[in-house]
């Protein structure tokens, strides 16, 4: 595969870089990405890595835009509403950049489609909101040697890591299991400065790319935290714990289900 | 006794080494229930707190779920 004329100018910032080059650039374009969660942090997830030209990006979310989600899901416009978001973001993504194929599921990520769903990607993203699909999305990696990011944030407070099965710290390394139902607010509950999935989500994105391209160091066995009112970012060293139950010494996870006990009824689409 | 928790300097007011139990009283860590505890780059089972000791010079980090991203 050779750039084309319009490749070249439209990717010549990032050709110019060392790090990427036309080499890196046809490695973006050849890249397979999976988001879950169109929302905030999804939002700028989905707009970077389009702009970037990552050829493949597929984009999982059941809900519909409601105008509560324009205060921080930048991908949705006022239009929008009403809409499924997946379609919404593909909208957008193949506006800013044409020669994508973006593949929507309109789905939440349950025990039975997930496997299925990640199988074909390079690299799947966490975008979701909630603990029953962020300890599902943990799982199914780690089983499918998948690597991926985690994202969560709150209010003013936001954390990520990337994990890459086999290697690093796993999701469940440093919280075996999902808090009970209802114990952590949700961002629906408990409110969210707009602002804060934009950076959140960017850091996620710039794993992704920098997976692909095969240059730098991942965020993996760190968790980084950012707390937007005290603007202080903070890098948490986490070891593989080998008392994890999904990638420890002795796994008592070994396949996939759902932790219905952290399902909230948003989840299950009511 | 001196310890860092979460990066920054801290100190309790106890001489003798404590357990995470006890320290998470002290320092009226948030979400005591379900915060995770690394001590010294080890993050610790949670039915570890009770035994587990806390001494002068320790390194503590609290980490917290955070969930939200979408809705």
């Amino acid at each position: 595969m050779k750039l084309t004329e319009d490749q070249i100018t439209r990717y010549s910032r990032h050709i110019l870089l060392k790090e990427v080059g036309g080499k890196g650039q046809q490695k973006l374009l050849k890249g397979r990405v999976l988001i879950i969660g169109a929302g905030g942090l999804g939002a700028p997830i989905a707009l970077y890595l389009a702009a970037a030209g990552v050829g493949t990006i597929g984009i999982a979310d059941a809900d519909e835009v409601d105008i509560s989600n324009l205060q921080r899901q930048v991908i949705h416009f006022t239009p929008d509403v009403g809409k499924p978001k997946v379609l919404s973001a593909k909208e957008k993504m193949l506006a800013i950049n044409p020669e994508l194929n973006v593949i929507t599921y309109q789905t939440w990520v349950t025990a039975d489609n997930i496997a299925e769903m990640i199988k074909d990607y390079d690299f799947v993203i966490d975008g979701t909101d909630n603990f029953a699909a962020k300890f599902l999305i943990n799982d199914a990696c780690v089983l499918g040697g998948k690597p991926y990011s985690h994202g969560g944030i709150l209010q003013f407070d936001g954390q990520t890591m990337t994990i890459t099965p086999g290697e690093s710290a796993c999701y469940r390394c440093i919280f075996p299991e999902p808090p009970p139902k209802d114990a952590i607010p949700s961002c629906s509950q408990a409110g969210v400065i707009g602002v804060l999935p934009g950076v959140l989500g960017t850091l996620q994105a710039t794993e992704a790319i920098k997976y692909l391209l095969g240059k730098g160091d991942l965020l993996s066995s760190r968790l980084l935290t950012y707390s937007a009112l005290r603007m202080r970012f903070r890098e948490i060293p986490v070891k593989k714990n080998p008392k994890c139950p999904i990638c420890g010494e002795n796994p008592t996870i070994t396949e996939l289900k759902d932790e219905l006990d952290a399902m909230t009824v948003c989840d299950l689409g009511h | 006794m001196n310890l860092t928790v979460n990066g920054k300097a801290a100190s309790i007011a106890e001489e003798n080494p404590v357990s995470v139990v006890q320290l998470l009283e002290l320092l009226q860590v948030a979400q005591r229930e379900y915060v995770t505890v690394e001590l010294n780059g080890d993050i610790l089972d949670r039915g570890d707190f009770e035994g587990a000791t806390v001494k002068d010079g320790d390194t503590v980090e609290f980490l917290y779920f955070m969930g939200g991203g979408s809705l």
